[in-house]
């Protein structure tokens, strides 16, 4: 019965959290540790730490790590289960509605309009995106010289109508950095970081 | 009656873009774009439409995403598939490493390869904003339509207060009060 209760809680907690984050992942973080940390207690201030630290380093939406991160070191499987469950429900819910509609809606001229705009601006938001981020990174050899070899290969992929999926591209990045850092480690002598 | 085909295509699509989505949010832009509007389950202006209308409503990006595409292709069972799809990677590596030790994620070789990736996510979001400039600027780009001024003037103008503000005030626009001002002015423009 206690069980069931922290299911529900896990569930209800982490559907608040999916419901009331705007603009994904890093948005939560503070939601996280309000609702995770102070409130329910379900992780000490270090768990949470490590917690946003494996979160940001595997694969996947920050959000979606987090939820089953959480509910797995609460309640085991099923808590881990009901936590993601929770997350992705109010998405799943309110964008199900949204698709019944978008078709229609489009056909209208002044949404039309309205999003010839919003494309404008939206391709702002993801330069200021790459900013920001940018800002965090370290000016070294292999940062800049694989930043512009990225930004040159798309453009001129684009003018010749060919895609290569991104997904070589974040593989050869991982390879190319164990080899990077890796031998400068040894370099070094091995002190990591 | 059912496609199978088409829901484990949506399923493994999916997947996929879980399984490669470093840092989140706009990371997962560029891996859309190959992934999705290549298998054309979506064209590229719907993507941005959706990226827009997903900014705009709570949630993560990526499960909105597979739900909004997943929706389109095969309705509600499709929206289920393709959500679970992009999910389940997450699923299964944090169960891991909850239950195990998030220790190898701190070791040397598994930190080099991931400060490996960073530059090339960045470069990816910087060429993803870049081209949807392109593409605004240049009707049917690439196959060089006429120059819109009009997009040019708009962009500009768009740029000034979005970076504007940030250098002002030392933060940025929430995502959403800037998708409503780039409407308002969509609607002064082009109407």
């Amino acid at each position: 019965m206690r069980k069931l209760q922290q299911l529900l809680l896990l569930f209800w907690t982490f559907f608040k959290i999916g419901l009331f984050t705007f603009g994904g992942g890093y948005a939560m973080i503070p939601l996280i540790e309000s609702e995770v940390t102070l409130k329910h207690r379900w992780l000490t201030e270090k768990e949470t730490l490590d917690l946003f630290i494996i979160a940001e380093s595997t694969p996947g939406p920050v959000s979606v790590n987090s939820a089953t991160y959480v509910g797995y070191k609460v309640a085991g499987l099923l808590g881990a289960f009901f936590a993601t469950l929770g997350l992705a429900l109010p998405s799943l819910l309110i964008i199900i509605v949204i698709a019944l509609f978008y078709d229609q809606f489009m056909t209208l001229s002044w949404v039309q309009a309205a999003f010839y705009g919003i494309q404008a601006g939206v391709s702002i938001l993801i330069i200021a995106a790459a900013i920001k981020l940018s800002r965090h990174l370290e000016r070294n050899f292999y940062n800049i010289i694989a930043l512009l070899v990225v930004v040159g290969l798309q453009i001129y992929l684009s003018t010749v109508d060919f895609t290569i999926s991104t997904i070589y591209f974040i593989i050869t990045g991982f390879v190319l950095g164990i080899v990077f850092y890796g031998l400068n480690n040894i370099k070094k002598g091995g002190s990591s970081k | 009656m059912i496609d199978f085909l088409l829901l484990l295509k949506l399923f493994w699509t999916f997947f996929k873009i879980g399984l490669f989505t470093f840092g989140g949010g706009y990371a997962m832009i560029p891996l859309m774009q190959s992934e999705v509007v290549g298998q054309n389950w979506l064209d590229y202006d719907t993507m941005i439409n959706f990226l827009a209308i997903s900014e705009s409503t709570p949630g993560p990006f990526a499960i909105n995403m597979a739900t909004f595409i997943g929706e389109n292709q095969a309705g509600l069972l499709g929206a289920l598939v393709a959500t679970t799809g992009v999910i389940l990677p997450s699923f299964i590596i944090i169960t891991i490493i909850a239950a195990v030790s998030g220790k190898f994620i701190q070791t040397r070789f598994v930190q080099a390869g991931l400060k490996g990736i960073r530059p090339i996510i960045i470069g990816l979001i910087l060429s993803a904003g870049t081209l949807l400039v392109l593409h605004n600027l240049v009707d049917q780009y690439p196959l060089k339509g006429p120059f819109r001024l009009d997009m040019l003037i708009l962009t500009i103008n768009l740029a000034i207060i979005y970076f504007g503000y940030w250098i002002w005030k030392k933060r940025q626009l929430s995502p959403i009060t800037f998708v409503i001002i780039s409407a308002i002015f969509g609607l002064i423009i082009f109407i």
